[in-house]
């Protein structure tokens, strides 16, 4: 069915779609700068890493010159990506968090009994979320400049596509684990199972070769890792360049993640139903 | 005459049951194995504030999230003046305000943030939207409280907040699902008269879920809910009449073979 034809059936026309996403946004960017510890700790985390984590690993882990590098590069410039990228992971599951927290406190259902489409609201949610991503990650690449980590400036540009897109991707992951999480309490369970191995088991830290000669095995590993993908995206595109084989594998899972997180959520087929669940 | 018989009458006549601003046929709901609802058919005629009877279990909050399609309806139909919920939510979710059992207003922000967050949800733009959040909170007697975030407000403020907020898209059917629950009798009755008000002036048509007695009164249209089933319908004094009962209080006890709440 076409966009039209839906429109026409709920009876909104564009504008009022727009108005709908505009207000999706607005309060996901309103609960991100009301919910202080959130927004302090997303600013944080990733200086934690740049500031100590890499200070400590510079000596330690020589990188050599691969693409999409001309030169050796130090340490702080090499994770910078990847902590990019981390900061989206953790966004996207902080949301996922919110949207278990809002099925529990109820007021997921009054963005589910909205008359617009459902695809419609959760997508709108999902780019919500991307754009508070972004936001982030330019606040950390501001004091990672400061910091003495300076990417090509075109790279500031070139690298916004791709965050839209590793953020969508990782905030629709974080969509579909929010429809299978029962309870608050299991987030402890996602920080162990998914934030941690997605996030050490990738290229975020250090380059796959160098894996490759330690353990064939976790290279396998970080070879499906979705987020190795997401992290080599944005790096790439912060040097100007595209890596193709990321932008298939991004865009692919995005659109897995956001039908598998969208079927979850539609009242005929998903999960919600069955279990009794969504409150009350 | 029963609501279920009067229905079944229409729907072989073939007239439409147009009077209704809500109607529930033949629903049934189960969660694996165990039956929420069965067989239920109702009807929430304009202008009329019915209260939908039962005591907690009955399956009111099933019926709810039916009517406003957090679950798929699979067995049976609920219509919204004519829009079926599972085939035209769009059209049905428009007509219909909604005021759940859980509380359900963002507890970080302030109330007419929440509103604004309402009203862009049912695609209202921005300046309308602040309009009505004035006069909505105007209504209820929050006006002065707008600015405030919501954690600060009590149990029966929010509750008029959600009120307020369910009756911003200006729909045609209110359903409430235990409003009143958790307050004290002050509140209570000034939410109850507010929503009373809005079936009088506005023509509202109001479905009130409530395990209290004496939130229902002669003139009522009532839906005796117990363990899934309907039990009776109709006005009050035609359910009283029907089981010979005295009262409101008596016909549910010999209805049900239970003691809902209440004052004497």
């Amino acid at each position: 069915m076409s966009a039209t034809q839906l429109m026409k059936r709920d009876g909104f026309g564009l504008l009022q779609y727009l108005i709908c996403l505009r207000g999706i946004a607005w309060r996901e960017a309103l609960r991100f700068v009301h919910q202080r510890e959130r927004f302090v700790s997303a600013l944080v985390r990733p200086l934690v890493w740049l500031f100590i984590f890499a200070a400590g690993f510079r000596q330690i882990l020589g990188v050599s010159i691969i693409p999409p590098y001309d030169t050796y590069v130090l340490y702080e410039v090499y994770v910078t990506p990847g902590l990019m990228a981390m900061i989206q992971l953790f966004n996207g599951m902080q949301s996922s968090l919110s949207m278990v927290y809002d099925r529990e406190m109820g007021n997921m259902r009054m963005l589910l009994v909205s008359p617009f489409p459902r695809w419609y609201l959760l997508t709108s949610k999902l780019l919500a979320s991307t754009v508070v991503s972004i936001l982030q990650v330019y606040a950390y690449l501001f004091v990672a400049w400061l910091w003495g980590v300076e990417p090509p400036a075109w790279g500031y540009v070139s690298v916004l596509p791709a965050l839209a897109l590793s953020g969508m991707m990782l905030g629709s992951l974080g969509m579909l684990l929010s429809s299978a999480i029962r309870q608050l309490e299991n987030f402890a369970g996602v920080m162990n199972f998914v934030i941690f191995p997605m996030f050490f088991a990738s290229s975020a830290l250090y380059p796959l070769w160098l894996v490759q000669q330690s353990s064939p095995v976790v290279y396998t590993i970080c070879w499906l890792n979705p987020f190795t993908y997401a992290v080599e995206l944005i790096r790439f595109a912060l040097y100007n360049e595209v890596d193709w084989i990321s932008l298939g594998v991004v865009t692919a899972m995005t659109v897995v993640f956001t039908v598998g997180a969208i079927i979850a959520y539609d009242p005929a087929r998903g999960l919600i139903a069955r279990r009794g669940g969504g409150g009350g | 005459m029963n609501v279920a018989a009067d229905l079944a009458m229409r729907a072989a006549s073939g007239v439409p049951a147009k009077a209704d601003a809500l109607s529930v046929h033949n629903v049934s709901h189960s969660y694996g194995s165990r039956q929420a609802l069965r067989d239920v058919s109702l009807s929430v005629p304009s202008s009329r504030f019915t209260a939908l009877l039962g005591l907690n279990g009955a399956g009111k909050t099933t019926l709810f999230s039916l009517i406003t399609r957090l679950y798929d309806t699979r067995h049976g139909s609920i219509e919204v003046l004519g829009h079926p919920v599972s085939r035209e939510p769009g059209h049905a979710l428009r007509l219909l305000g909604v005021v759940f059992q859980a509380r359900t207003l963002d507890l970080d922000i302030s109330v007419m943030e929440n509103l604004l967050y309402h009203a862009a949800l049912h695609g209202i733009g921005s300046r309308e939207a602040r309009r009505r959040s004035h006069a909505a909170l105007e209504e209820v007697g929050l006006a002065d409280r707008a600015r405030d975030a919501v954690r600060n407000l009590s149990g029966g403020q929010m509750r008029r907040v959600e009120i307020a907020r369910a009756l911003l898209h200006q729909p045609r059917v209110l359903v409430l699902d235990e409003p009143t629950v958790g307050l004290d009798v002050a509140s209570r009755s000034a939410i109850l008269r507010h929503v009373r008000k809005l079936v009088e002036e506005r023509g509202v048509a109001v479905l009130w879920a409530t395990h209290l007695l004496d939130e229902v009164v002669d003139g009522d249209a009532v839906v005796v809910l117990h363990r899934g089933k309907v039990l009776a319908a109709g006005d009050v004094s035609e359910v009283v009449a029907s089981v010979g009962a005295e009262d409101m209080r008596g016909a549910f006890i010999a209805l049900t073979g239970t003691v809902a709440e209440g004052p004497e």
